[in-house]
């Protein structure tokens, strides 16, 4: 669909995108992944432009088949604010009447979500210490969201993950001793469904907007949101590859394991032990290995032919340096 | 045995052509890939000085391993299968050490400043 189109499209339904709008302008593409397109526009109103941000499925989307639909996605971050989790305001969810496919709009939040600033930048060297403590009230909230009337998503759990990832790394053709290796470890260890809640399931830097002065701000990209153990999202956060260089700060390279399971139980989270945690951690490092190798095969089978899709794949092998060390500690 | 230039000398060649020349005449996400293209000449470098050394230490150790002879594809191969069907211990120190030592070679290849490999090399 051509940018004029859009915008064409999205001043049908201007007035119910914020209040009084009587117009929408200044359309610009912000990036353009493969499963999500992310747009910027305006809200015309008579005491002045809101800046508000479309989410949009292209028309042949490639990538993710995990990916939830984006009325779903919207749903989820609805239900969220309704649980006082800090996410962006969804004013309008467009409907097949439309005529731009699935899209929805959110209020545009200002902060950083790039890992690498948050965790070295001087203007978030006062906010840092506080954020693994955010994310783990955070993540109550979202743990506690009601089952009830939500939409359709799927479940998982620590094996059906397993399952999931191993399919998709034996379909890869790779061999890869260390990644052997923590599959075996990890389907002997998995732990049972005790208790099952929404999980995001993509809570990590890169999906946090962080401001300096506030910390967290919102939660972004519920795509990947499913019914699962809730500890999954308190692993991924801990993978090291989030930590962007700051290893000794395990919660995305700015806290420590205590702040985020402190936190967390403060804020009415059932508790969770650190070893569920870590076990959810492993789990993550192998899941991003495991993701990487795929992105390798978009350039290698010729779906994505550039440079950037090549060097990805040799990004599995930060992932494997970490699992060894993790399979070390528990050996 | 092929030198003038040697497969190095070619490798910076081209790097230093995309960083002074074309780099600076791209824009947006070409600047980003620019910089993608050199880190993976950066990554052909160290793996034509320290590639085949890492791929004999590992064979050197998968030979004792595994008790047979063999190239590193086949008896990799083999420790793949014997980890998945559960006839080699994944707690056996001896196969802790191949694989560490293997992924900190690979590593200092492929990304010689990840955390990890710092953890790693502070760890054993």
């Amino acid at each position: 669909m051509e940018a004029a189109d859009l915008e064409r499209a999205i001043n049908q339904v201007a007035a119910k995108l914020a209040p009084g709008a009587t117009g929408a302008s200044d359309l610009r593409r912000l990036s353009g992944g493969a499963s999500q397109e992310t747009w910027s526009i305006l809200a015309n109103t008579p005491s002045g432009d809101v800046p508000l941000i479309l989410r949009r499925r292209p028309d042949s989307p490639t990538g993710s088949g995990n990916a939830v639909p984006l009325a779903t996605e919207a749903a989820l971050i609805r239900a969220a604010a309704a649980r006082g989790a800090p996410v962006p305001t969804v004013p309008y969810v467009f409907q097949e009447a439309d005529g731009v496919g699935e899209a929805y709009v959110m209020g545009k939040v200002e902060g950083e979500t790039l890992g690498s600033r948050i965790v070295r930048n001087d203007a978030f060297a006062a906010i840092r210490p506080k954020l693994a403590a955010q994310c783990g009230a955070v993540l109550a909230q979202i743990h506690a969201i009601p089952l009830e009337g939500l939409p359709e998503v799927a479940h998982s759990s620590a094996l059906v993950e397993l399952e999931k990832y191993e399919a998709v790394y034996r379909a890869c053709g790779a061999e890869r001793p260390i990644i052997e290796a923590a599959l075996v470890h990890l389907k002997r260890h998995a732990p049972a469904l005790e208790r099952q809640t929404l999980v995001h399931g993509d809570f990590r830097n890169g999906n946090l907007m962080i401001h300096p002065e506030d910390g967290l701000r919102a939660v972004l990209d519920w795509e990947l949101a499913h019914l699962g153990d809730p500890a999954e999202d308190l692993g991924w956060i801990c993978v090291n590859s989030w930590r962007f260089g700051n290893h000794a700060k395990p919660v995305g390279g700015f806290g420590d394991y205590n702040q985020l399971l402190d936190a967390y139980e403060a804020a009415g989270g059932t508790p969770i032990a650190l070893e569920r945690v870590k076990y959810w951690q492993m789990l993550g490092s192998m899941k991003w290995g495991i993701m990487c190798m795929t992105m390798y095969l978009s350039f290698a089978n010729g779906a994505d032919p550039s440079v950037e899709r090549a060097m990805i794949g040799r990004r599995t092998s930060e992932t494997e340096i970490d699992l060894i060390t993790l399979l070390e500690a528990v050996a | 045995m092929i030198e003038q230039p040697t497969a190095l000398e070619l490798v910076d060649a081209v790097i230093g052509f995309i960083e002074t020349r074309a780099a600076p005449q791209l824009k947006d996400r070409d600047v980003f890939l620019a910089r993608v293209a050199v880190n993976a000449l950066l990554t052909l470098r160290r793996e034509i000085e320290h590639g085949a050394a890492a791929e004999a230490a590992a064979t050197t150790r998968l030979q004792d391993l595994m008790g047979e002879e063999g190239d590193f594809a086949s008896l990799n191969t083999a420790l793949c299968q014997a980890i998945r069907e559960g006839t080699i211990d994944i707690t056996a120190p001896s196969l802790l050490a191949h694989m560490r030592a293997s992924i900190i070679d690979q590593v200092q290849i492929d990304q010689p400043n990840y955390s990890g490999l710092k953890a790693a090399l502070a760890g054993g």
